[in-house]
């Protein structure tokens, strides 16, 4: 009886994944019944919330795009190096008071982060760059990459300190400095593991929706330029559930569409990166 | 030069190269590790300025107002508040109960192999497709309105896998010796768990509670999507009062906003008071995250000193 209670319990967590699934299915569905998929994808504006409504997701695709790829660009290299460092080069002390720190990072809400790339990071860019709109995809991206990366540094860091010291020895056996081994040998020996947390860095950048809903204005765009308001898959949906939306409506619908979009594209990445993370697991332990 | 020497010569330049970078990228290394730290601490000081002169009594017993220096934060306190504590009555026995199943009595069959990657997978799903999951599950489908039930609802299913995965962690550290001394003077499995297992994984299983709340406390994007309000000028039915019934479960339908949702309404407001309020409201945010993460680090160092299997 006792066990049955349980097991429906850890059951919950499947029927959470059928709801997120079915919810999502059956609004895109009825979406779909009013709008033909290759207009979805294809239309090159987004306007469901206009009289003149078009219904092309490329606008927020480029916008998610965008800030994920500058987040990216910030939080790759400076995750890596920080991981390879604290791996490879810094005390153990170092290390385990590090890590904590960062991981505070990673704690702190993410719209206090959109305040930050609004009210702080935007201005300080304007005096560098006087083009740059208030509201625009470098700012939160950036202050993205910073959130994303403990992720990075962390996960990278427990998979290269998971390799061996055999092989590490080997490398200075054969006289290697310390900078060629931990490029040559665990790096390429704790791959997947590194792998697996950039891939998951990804999909959090793409799932991040207060830091873009705040900073990046929320002006649908077809562009790659990261100077000018942008708006994402995400601040979207969190746009039109701001106004009064009554069920049933296309535009409710819209958000039900754009949300199956984001929920395949994360999924897809954290399946990857799950899958990865279990390789690095079974070579080393 | 003879052909010897040119070669030493090469090795030692190559030698002190590869010495020279090395040295080169353990600076670039520290570099990189404290950036984000710096950052952080500029982030604190930046909001500390902007929103320490807002802070006093006022601003957390008033209502929001058109007026910013009017504007205070108590339906957003007081509606996290509510969040806050259904949410843990939801997220915690389900996740440890399912922990329980999946450490203690699951056998390794596809099934279980399956929730665990499901799990995997739910603790990465954005927290905006949770407000999804609840918008059409709770709010339409349950019928339970923009209410604070189906608030915390919907938080509690979006950190539950932090839940599970911190109480399974900490089970599976309880020695199996704990076990076979326990059926060995006569207990029933459930008995064994129950009165063994469960309180000795407990300080592990409240951290990660707490952690899972710390969570909770900041999400605002799916509170934003089920419909939490951005603008409210009451509370929550109180659910104890002194009068018969003294017991007033209505609250639990009443429209709410929260804490991170008041800080988003200001932040978004293009006149620099309203951004004042939000730095003062990010305070008080921070400070309730910082204290809870505070004492799962506290927990998590103490037991982990004092227990010796």
């Amino acid at each position: 009886m006792i066990e049955g209670a349980l097991f429906l319990s850890a059951l919950l967590s499947v029927f959470i994944t059928v709801g997120i699934i079915g919810v999502l299915l059956f609004e895109t569905v009825s979406f779909f019944g009013e709008v033909s998929i290759l207009d979805f994808l294809t239309d090159t504006e987004w306007t469901p919330l206009f009289a003149d409504k078009h219904f092309g997701i490329l606008p927020l695709f480029t916008g998610t795009f965008l800030t994920t790829l500058i987040a990216m660009a910030v939080s790759l290299p400076i995750g890596l190096i920080s991981a390879i460092y604290l791996s490879e080069y810094a005390s153990d002390r170092l290390r385990t008071t590090a890590k904590p720190f960062l991981e505070i990072l990673a704690a702190i809400p993410t719209v206090v982060y959109g305040y930050f790339a609004l009210l702080f990071v935007t201005p300080l860019l304007q005096k560098i760059i006087p083009d740059l709109s208030g509201f625009n995809a470098l700012s939160p991206g950036i202050v993205m990459g910073i959130m994303i990366i403990p992720i990075i540094s962390s996960l990278s860091e427990d998979a290269m300190h998971a390799v061996p010291n055999g092989l590490r020895e080997g490398g200075y056996a054969l006289g290697s400095t310390r900078l060629q081994v931990a490029l040559r040998v665990v790096l390429p020996a704790a791959f997947s593991g590194v792998a697996a947390s950039f891939i998951l860095g990804i999909s959090r950048a793409v799932g991040e929706t207060m830091i873009v809903a705040v900073a990046a204005g929320l002006q649908p765009r077809l562009t790659l330029n990261p100077f000018v308001p942008v708006e994402t898959v995400t601040a979207y949906i969190v746009q039109v559930s701001l106004g009064d939306t009554p069920a049933g409506t296309i535009e409710y619908r819209t958000i039900f569409a754009a949300g199956m979009s984001l929920f395949v594209v994360t999924f897809l990445l954290n399946i990857i990166s799950y899958s990865l993370r279990k390789r690095f697991r079974e070579v080393y332990e | 030069m003879n052909g010897q020497e040119t070669i030493r010569v090469e090795i030692s330049d190559h030698k002190r190269i590869g010495r020279l970078a090395d040295r080169a990228f353990s600076i670039l290394g520290l570099f990189a590790t404290t950036v984000g730290l710096a950052v952080l601490l500029v982030l604190l000081i930046d909001v500390f300025i902007d929103g320490y002169p807002r802070l006093g009594w006022d601003f957390l017993t008033q209502y929001p107002s058109r007026k910013p220096e009017n504007a205070g934060i108590l339906s957003a306190w007081v509606g996290t508040a509510w969040l806050m504590v259904l949410t843990a009555l939801i997220a915690f026995p389900l996740g440890v109960a399912s922990a329980t199943y999946l450490e203690e009595y699951g056998r390794k069959s596809w099934l279980t192999g399956f929730i665990e990657i499901n799990i995997a997978n739910l603790a990465g799903v954005p927290s905006i497709i949770y407000g999804l999951l609840g918008l059409g599950l709770f709010v339409r489908g349950l019928n339970l309105g923009r209410s604070v039930l189906a608030g915390a609802a919907t938080l509690a299913i979006l950190v539950l896998p932090i839940v599970i995965l911190a109480s399974r962690e900490s089970i599976r550290a309880i020695p199996a010796s704990i076990r076979e001394a326990s059926y060995a003077l006569g207990a029933s499995k459930w008995q064994t768990i129950r009165h063994q297992v469960l309180p000795a994984a407990m300080p592990g299983i409240l951290t990660g509670t707490i952690l899972a709340m710390s969570r909770a406390i900041g999400e605002t994007a799916p509170l934003i999507t089920i419909g939490a309000l951005t603008y409210v000028a009451f509370v929550p039915t109180p659910p104890v009062s002194l009068e018969p019934p003294f017991i007033h479960p209505q609250g639990l339908f009443d429209a709410f906003t929260a804490l991170p949702i008041q800080v988003f309404n200001w932040v978004s407001r293009p006149q620099k008071a309203f951004s004042i309020n939000a730095a003062a409201g990010i305070i008080i945010l921070l400070i309730i995250t910082f204290v809870m993460n505070g004492i799962a680090v506290y927990l998590r160092h103490r037991y982990q000193k004092k227990i010796r299997w």
